[in-house]
């Protein structure tokens, strides 16, 4: 594999791994805290698949970075700058309606670009992408309901989910920014490029908000720097600090 | 050191495997569950290859170590398991003594329609979900309304 195509496959990998790892820890850390228990069972489900996920997408990284690192080391020994998730990733908690706002924006891109990964030409990344595509619909079915549910909901719920989405929209556009490294690997047929995906979320995200009856803000305007690394919120570094702490701690401690 | 002579062929090998119970959900076999996807001697070896059900379930890796424990305690020394993530695994792969066995442990079996046909417990067929999501990653959580019982339905995939 030629340089600049190994390292775009290698950001795509990353860029899977890394927004499943991030988006699954802050799932996560509803464990035990969620509104009701049968919520705080499904969350932690969600978290559960996602960061299965992850050990997938970020086994395969490491193989094509080809440094001797394992799944574990990606995720628990690289620090912010070297991070490839989504900003919308990362975004802290709020309340559960932001939080399963953030879901259903993230399993809506997951579950249209899902069933494309599993053509890829690249086999690894077609059957990982198939696996993870039937849990991704799933997920879907469930935040897409809870978003409707709380939308369509009390005066109180309602206007949580309209604050909610006002807050997360500025981030739903780094999903669908492109780069050269992009343009490689849709010419290779390995991804497609992340901007084909729009048309066919926003026409999803449509008839969700629709029927939550909740309005979506009019600005295309949106905050990167995630995906390539450029910039992160200050957010992330507070979960790795609490994500990583351990292995830092306590290098190459297992159970 | 398994002799050639001496090797085990794959249907005595199914046998021992059909025993193993899934770690979650102990009612059914790892054969009936549907994960263990092959069996074969490759040279000297011994392949069986294994796909999850769910990609973060936790017990795909205590079903790889029981797999490794039973086929070594019957003197398999060249042992590898493979993990197949593709063609993913479906409910569909779950036998029909599978299905039964859940049913009388008391998890209604997945149906194409996508909740359960009847409570396990009393066959009522007045069911409401409670949530899409259970005790673990492959169950959702039902409720009978006519015996008024919560039951752990499989989540068809």
């Amino acid at each position: 594999m030629a340089g600049n195509d190994k390292d775009a496959l290698l950001n795509f990998l990353l860029r899977m791994g890394d927004s499943a790892l991030i988006l699954g820890h802050r799932v996560s850390e509803w464990c035990g805290h969620s509104p009701v228990l049968e919520e705080d069972i499904a969350l932690a489900n969600t978290a559960l698949d996602l960061i299965g996920q992850t050990q997938l997408w970020l086994e395969y990284a490491a193989e094509i970075q080809g440094e001797g690192n394992s799944a574990d080391d990606l995720a628990f020994l690289r620090d912010a700058w070297d991070f490839r998730n989504f900003l919308l990733a990362e975004l802290p908690n709020g309340d559960f309606g932001r939080t399963m706002m953030r879901q259903f924006l993230f399993d809506a891109w997951a579950s249209i670009l899902l069933p494309r990964l599993a053509q890829s030409s690249d086999p690894r990344v077609a059957e990982i992408a198939a696996k993870a595509a039937k849990e991704a619909a799933y997920h879907l079915e469930r935040s897409a309901d809870t978003v409707v549910g709380l939308g369509d909901g009390t005066a109180e719920s309602h206007d949580r989910m309209q604050a909610a989405l006002d807050y997360l929209y500025p981030y739903v556009g780094e999903m669908f920014l492109s780069d050269e490294g992009d343009a490689a690997l849709a010419a290779a047929g390995v991804a497609p490029d992340p901007a084909s995906l729009r048309n066919e979320y926003d026409a999803l995200l449509k008839r969700v908000m629709n029927e939550a009856t909740l309005e979506l803000p009019d600005t295309r305007f949106t905050h990167s720097g995630g995906r390539d690394g450029r910039m992160h919120t200050e957010h992330l570094g507070h979960l790795l600090c609490s994500m990583q702490w351990l292995q830092r701690a306590y290098p190459g401690s297992t159970w | 050191m398994v002799n050639v002579m001496a090797r085990p062929g794959a249907d005595q090998i199914w046998q021992w495997l059909d025993e193993l119970p899934d770690p979650e959900i102990p009612a059914i076999s790892l054969t009936d569950l549907g994960v263990i996807r092959d069996v074969a001697w490759v040279g000297e070896t011994l392949t069986v290859t294994v796909t999850p059900t769910y990609s973060g379930c936790p017990a795909t890796s205590i079903i790889n170590m029981e797999i490794e424990a039973t086929l070594r305690h019957h003197g398999i020394e060249n042992l590898e398991l493979k993990r197949q993530l593709s063609p993913a695994w479906t409910t569909d792969w779950i036998s029909d003594e599978g299905r039964r066995k859940l049913r009388e442990y008391g998890i209604a079996p997945p149906q194409p329609a996508g909740g359960p046909d009847r409570c396990p417990r009393c066959g009522g067929t007045d069911l409401e979900r409670i949530s899409q999501f259970g005790s673990t990653p492959c169950k959702a959580q039902w409720r009978c309304r006519e015996c008024l019982e919560p039951f752990d339905y499989f989540k068809c995939i």
